[in-house]
């Protein structure tokens, strides 16, 4: 069980792919339009069940209780070859000689 | 009895909603035919630069450094002919509050929602301008909410927009995320008239007026500095507002004979509503996705008049690839020791080419730089294109494949700007403004005539090529 007053992440279908603007791509239409936000949770809840948060700005938002005090896990990627490989040919166009490498 | 928040309802009450959340009545500015007065709604709704220049100095937004390449600008010279290399000098925008030049556009459009007496502000984006508005925000005490589209459908989201979420986050703004389509829109709307906030669009008379101070100190950064006004300014462009404050602040500042270059990344073929190809994009904005709609149609965003209108003040068109972009930011790194984030570098990857056409003594500007981080940088979105299986290798630019590789230029001189046919983008500005109008009057010319800073005869051409009468 999620404790009332947790920080939750929670989700939302907006559109169901059958209500989305007719303009669209066919493989955007065959997919719903998903809101996520996140706020503290006003009932207790379980993953995944419907419960609705309060936002920062105070807005009450329900929709599907997905991630539990969420955090950021982007990073700086792997390593990239590529990448020292155009410091050196830069630095030999300019330079030249290995010292400068 | 509650109000109807279907889809349908919402978008319906657009016009209303708009105008309750702007505080503009852009209707007074409507003309008879198919224009509009646009000097005088940057007149009656905006900022005197003075103005703006104390209100973005109060919160420590602008008077950012201006650098001059020295090693870019002779690596350039390497690949030009004799006596040709025009000095490359960048305008480090990143040192402004929130990380770019966005802040400027931000600080003028929070400023007038707290005088309006708005008790928050909204801005719907993916950009830096939902951390600039979150910063400023921050500064005067109002609430803030960002909308962006962030993830495709499988839950996978851009690094760099997940990056500037958290930065939203870090100034205390509330984040809502969409999946990919333009209906966010719909979400945004509704945001509005459920909290009654400020419509902090990236695309009113204050926000591009903004950017009206970045072109004036660049002209007098230049006049202290060299004696003289740059030959050349160049913008990466997307949604046109960057191109369109930063030349109106040059002319503001008497510089009536600096070109104004516009640069994008080319994205062409990429369908930007498309959540297949959401993810295999390695640049979400100044791409032409942005670049070429905006400037043929500006008034496609979210304000009923956009203050962005590019071809007004657009003397050229580069594109460059993703590859392109990629290189120069290491390069910018390694050689000039400053690491900036790669989309503000578009125009930067367009200078190194275009500064080999002009002479030695010429002076080429990049008016922008923003910051780099986890997720916005380099390493991480060229990790995130191979996840997603684009290809990278070095090769020929010119051979890159949208959405199924990046090639890096195995030699420096095969990065080379792509010039737009800039008559191509005004006839389409003149179609998309004029064929709904059964006829045109010499007032429409006119207005044509200004929209896409061409001749009488060209329009009356276009005109003619579309059927239209007069």
């Amino acid at each position: 069980m999620i404790k009332k007053g947790t920080w939750v992440k929670i989700q939302d279908t907006i559109l169901e792919s059958g209500q989305r603007a007719p303009q669209l791509p066919e493989d955007t239409k065959k997919v719903p339009l998903i809101m996520w936000a996140k706020g503290y949770l006003q009932e207790d809840a379980e993953m995944n069940s419907v419960a609705t948060v309060k936002t920062l700005t105070g807005r009450l938002v329900t929709g599907k209780v997905m991630e539990v005090e969420p955090s950021y896990k982007h990073d700086f990627g792997d390593f990239v070859p590529e990448l020292l490989q155009i410091g050196k040919m830069g630095r030999k166009a300019l330079w030249g000689g290995e010292d400068h490498e | 009895m509650s109000k109807d928040y279907s889809y349908e309802a919402v978008m319906s009450r657009k016009p209303q909603i708009m105008k309750d959340s702007v505080g503009i009545d852009y209707a007074t500015f409507e003309a008879e035919g198919i224009g509009f007065d646009y000097e005088r709604m940057m007149k009656e709704t905006g900022y005197t630069l003075a103005e703006m220049q104390e209100i973005q100095g109060q919160t420590g937004v602008g008077n950012t450094p201006l650098l001059e390449m020295k090693n870019l600008t002779n690596l350039a010279r390497k690949y030009a002919p004799a006596g040709k290399g025009a000095r490359i000098f960048i305008k480090d925008e990143a040192a402004n509050p929130s990380g770019s030049f966005k802040a400027r556009r931000a600080a003028n459009a929070v400023y007038h929602a707290k005088k309006l007496g708005y008790k928050g502000v909204i801005a719907a984006t993916s950009g830096n301008y939902g951390a600039a508005v979150a910063s400023q925000a921050a500064m005067h005490g109002l609430k803030c909410i960002v909308v962006q589209e962030c993830y495709d459908s499988r839950y996978v989201g851009q690094p760099e927009i997940i990056e500037k979420a958290r930065k939203c986050e870090a100034y205390g703004a509330e984040v809502v995320q969409t999946s990919v389509g333009p209906e966010l829109f719909y979400v945004f709307l509704k945001l509005l008239e459920e909290t009654g906030y400020f419509n902090a669009s990236l695309y009113t008379p204050f926000g591009i007026a903004g950017v009206e101070t970045l072109g004036y100190e660049i002209a007098m950064q230049f006049r202290e500095k060299e004696g003289r006004d740059p030959d050349a300014v160049i913008c990466t462009n997307a949604g046109g507002g960057n191109l369109t404050g930063t030349a109106r602040g040059l002319i503001k500042a008497g510089a009536e004979n600096t070109r104004i270059i516009g640069a994008s990344v080319d994205l062409t073929g990429l369908h930007m509503a498309s959540d297949e190809q959401f993810n295999r994009k390695s640049f979400t904005t100044g791409h032409t996705g942005f670049g070429v709609p905006f400037a043929t149609n500006p008034d496609r965003s979210d304000v009923p008049r956009s203050a962005a209108r590019p071809l007004r003040y657009m003397d050229r068109y580069v594109l460059v690839n993703q590859g392109e972009v990629f290189l120069m930011t290491e390069l910018l790194a390694q050689m000039e020791g400053l690491e900036r984030g790669p989309a503000g570098n578009t125009a930067l990857a367009a200078a190194f080419s275009v500064a080999q056409e002009m002479k030695e003594d010429q002076i080429i500007v990049v008016q922008e730089t923003e910051y780099t981080g986890a997720g916005k940088h380099i390493n991480a979105q060229l990790t995130f294109a191979r996840e997603n299986g684009i290809e990278i290798f070095f090769g020929d630019p010119k051979q890159e494949e949208k959405g199924k590789n990046i090639i890096l230029p195995e030699d420096l001189s095969l990065l080379k700007a792509q010039e737009v046919d800039l008559n191509k983008l005004r006839k389409s500005l003149v179609k998309n403004a004029a064929s709904q109008a059964e006829k045109i009057s010499d007032e429409d010319i006119q207005y044509l005539m200004t929209e896409t800073k061409s001749s009488r005869e060209f329009i009356e051409e276009q005109l003619q090529n579309l059927g239209i009468n007069r």
